[in-house]
């Protein structure tokens, strides 16, 4: 057995379990096998474990949280927690022309080429707790790209209270997770952003289409 | 020690009772009644993890209410507005809980009933002050410590009534059992009197289901069943009456007291940890009222 569905299974559950306890809210709108593209708010290195833990085992290698290479893989331990335990996708930041013969996303694409399910926190990073802000368009270039693949947008609450950004003590709140209905794409990228971040004002994507 | 056995195989014998009525009434009405069905399979799990615990020994109960408060009093953080400093304040209301079920455990009365009432009550002020965020001290000072009376303080009554030593041959086992049976039927029977002949709410505001017939009803059914499970306890006739009467309007006082703080951050149920029920606070509402009433009354007489 892998490493990370270890990791997950024997070390994440548990400890979400007793510290803090998840609600899900539409678990049966989770993917079982990929592409998907699951499109999240982010206040919180919990928000990765956390919706992690919803997916069984078997489906859990192919989860691959779409992170920033050069914050993820800064430091060697940082790096095997990203890497080995987590599996993110890194995502590099800096440095990247956009030259028609290697588009900055077609990493992400090939990744749900491979049947891999995208966690994407289009927030940019982490936000103050309780906040939105506004959602960056990368996810929606993503699904112009693949259009037949399903974006899932996921409202979680609480990882703002259990452990928010800049703090290394947690403390037990319960985790609220709300999946949504899966989306795909249609019209422009601009259209397409401001439908799925509709969900996380009024929790419900086609509510005002 | 007999005497628990017997209640507890009473106990299993009213829900295969209730078990046997849901398969009737599904087989003649064709209907599924999920939302009932999940609720009595809960009980079969509430049920069993409270007798094998209370039967396994003091670790294993004072444990199982230490988790009970534990995931209530998270629940009532979970639910309220707070500040962002206030995590803090709570963390520290967290460590609070396990020393609170120590002293429950090493019955220790003095330090028991005055943890949270007095030296919690004096050390959260304290860590608010090295938060140094002035707006909204009072609130949230207040608010923590009311959770952790209600949740914490309230509900380990439950640990030290275990604890007790055997008088007239009763231990402290066998009155929790009698309290939390009564308690658990009384709600049952408000239920089911509320159901089917409830017409007058008391409280409309705060909580539309609760009604003068069903508070009647349980009133007297819970008074009679206090009396027949006298056997668990040294109680006189009068004693077991009493008993049963404070039980009945307890419970009822804690359910809408609980029933207030959700009207009041705008929440219909405070979770889903067990199925058909809600969450943790919806089971255990009327307990936080009756365990401490129940538990002083035994204390004053008997102790």
């Amino acid at each position: 057995m892998r490493l990370k569905t270890l990791f997950f299974l024997l070390i994440v559950r548990p400890l979400l379990l007793l510290l803090s306890g998840i609600r899900a809210e539409g678990t049966e709108r989770l993917p079982r096998q990929g592409p998907a593209i699951l499109v999240a708010n982010h206040n919180s290195h919990l928000d990765t474990l956390a919706l992690m833990s919803l997916f069984p085992a078997a489906t859990l290698p192919r989860v691959r949280p779409v992170a920033a290479r050069d914050y993820f893989y800064a430091t060697v331990l940082r790096r095997f927690v990203s890497e080995r335990l987590v599996g993110i996708l890194p995502l590099e930041r800096r440095g990247v022309k956009k030259r028609e013969e290697h588009h900055p996303l077609e990493p992400l694409a090939e990744a749900l080429d491979r049947g891999e399910i995208l966690i994407i926190y289009p927030e940019g990073s982490r936000g103050e707790p309780g906040e939105l802000r506004p959602f960056k368009s990368g996810f929606a270039h993503l699904a112009k790209m693949r259009p037949h693949v399903p974006v899932i947008p996921v409202e979680i609450k609480g990882t703002d209270r259990a452990l928010p950004k800049d703090e290394a003590l947690w403390v037990p709140f319960i985790i609220d997770i709300h999946i949504g209905e899966a989306c795909y794409y249609n019209n422009t990228v601009r259209e397409f952003t401001r439908r799925i971040e509709r969900f996380f004002e009024n929790g419900d994507p086609h509510a005002d289409r | 020690m007999n005497r628990v056995v017997l209640t507890g195989g009473l106990i299993l014998a009213l829900l295969t009772l209730a078990t046997l009525i849901l398969e009737i009434m599904r087989r003649r009405s064709g209907l599924p009644y999920r939302e009932l069905g999940a609720r009595i399979r809960s009980w079969w799990v509430m049920a069993g993890l409270f007798l094998a615990l209370i039967l396994s020994g003091r670790a294993g109960a004072v444990g199982l209410f230490a988790l009970v408060s534990y995931l209530a009093v998270k629940e009532y953080f979970t639910m309220i507005p707070i500040r962002r400093v206030d995590r803090r304040i709570i963390f520290w209301a967290y460590l609070a809980i396990p020393l609170q079920y120590w002293w429950a455990y090493e019955g220790w009365y003095g330090m028991f009933i005055i943890w949270i009432p007095v030296y919690l009550f004096l050390l959260l002020p304290f860590r608010q002050i090295l938060t140094g965020q002035t707006r909204g001290f009072l609130e949230s000072t207040g608010k923590v410590q009311w959770g952790m009376m209600l949740f914490v303080f309230s509900v380990s009554h439950l640990a030290f009534l275990y604890g007790l030593p055997e008088v007239e041959g009763h231990g402290g086992v066998e009155l929790l059992l009698y309290l939390v049976v009564l308690t658990e039927l009384n709600d049952i029977y408000q239920y089911l009197f509320g159901k089917s002949l409830g017409r007058r709410p008391i409280a409309p505001a705060v909580s539309p289901g609760k009604t003068l017939e069903g508070f009647l009803g349980a009133l007297a059914t819970t008074i009679l069943t206090a009396v027949a499970l006298r056997y668990l306890t040294p109680f006189s006739v009068p004693q077991a009456l009493a008993a049963g009467a404070v039980i009945a309007t307890a419970g009822f006082v804690g359910d809408l007291v609980v029933s207030m703080i959700k009207r009041d951050v705008g929440i219909k149920d405070s979770g889903d940890l067990i199925p058909g029920h809600g969450g943790i606070l919806d089971r255990i509402d009327s307990l936080t009222y009756t365990a401490p009433l129940f538990f002083h009354g035994v204390y004053y007489i008997f102790y």
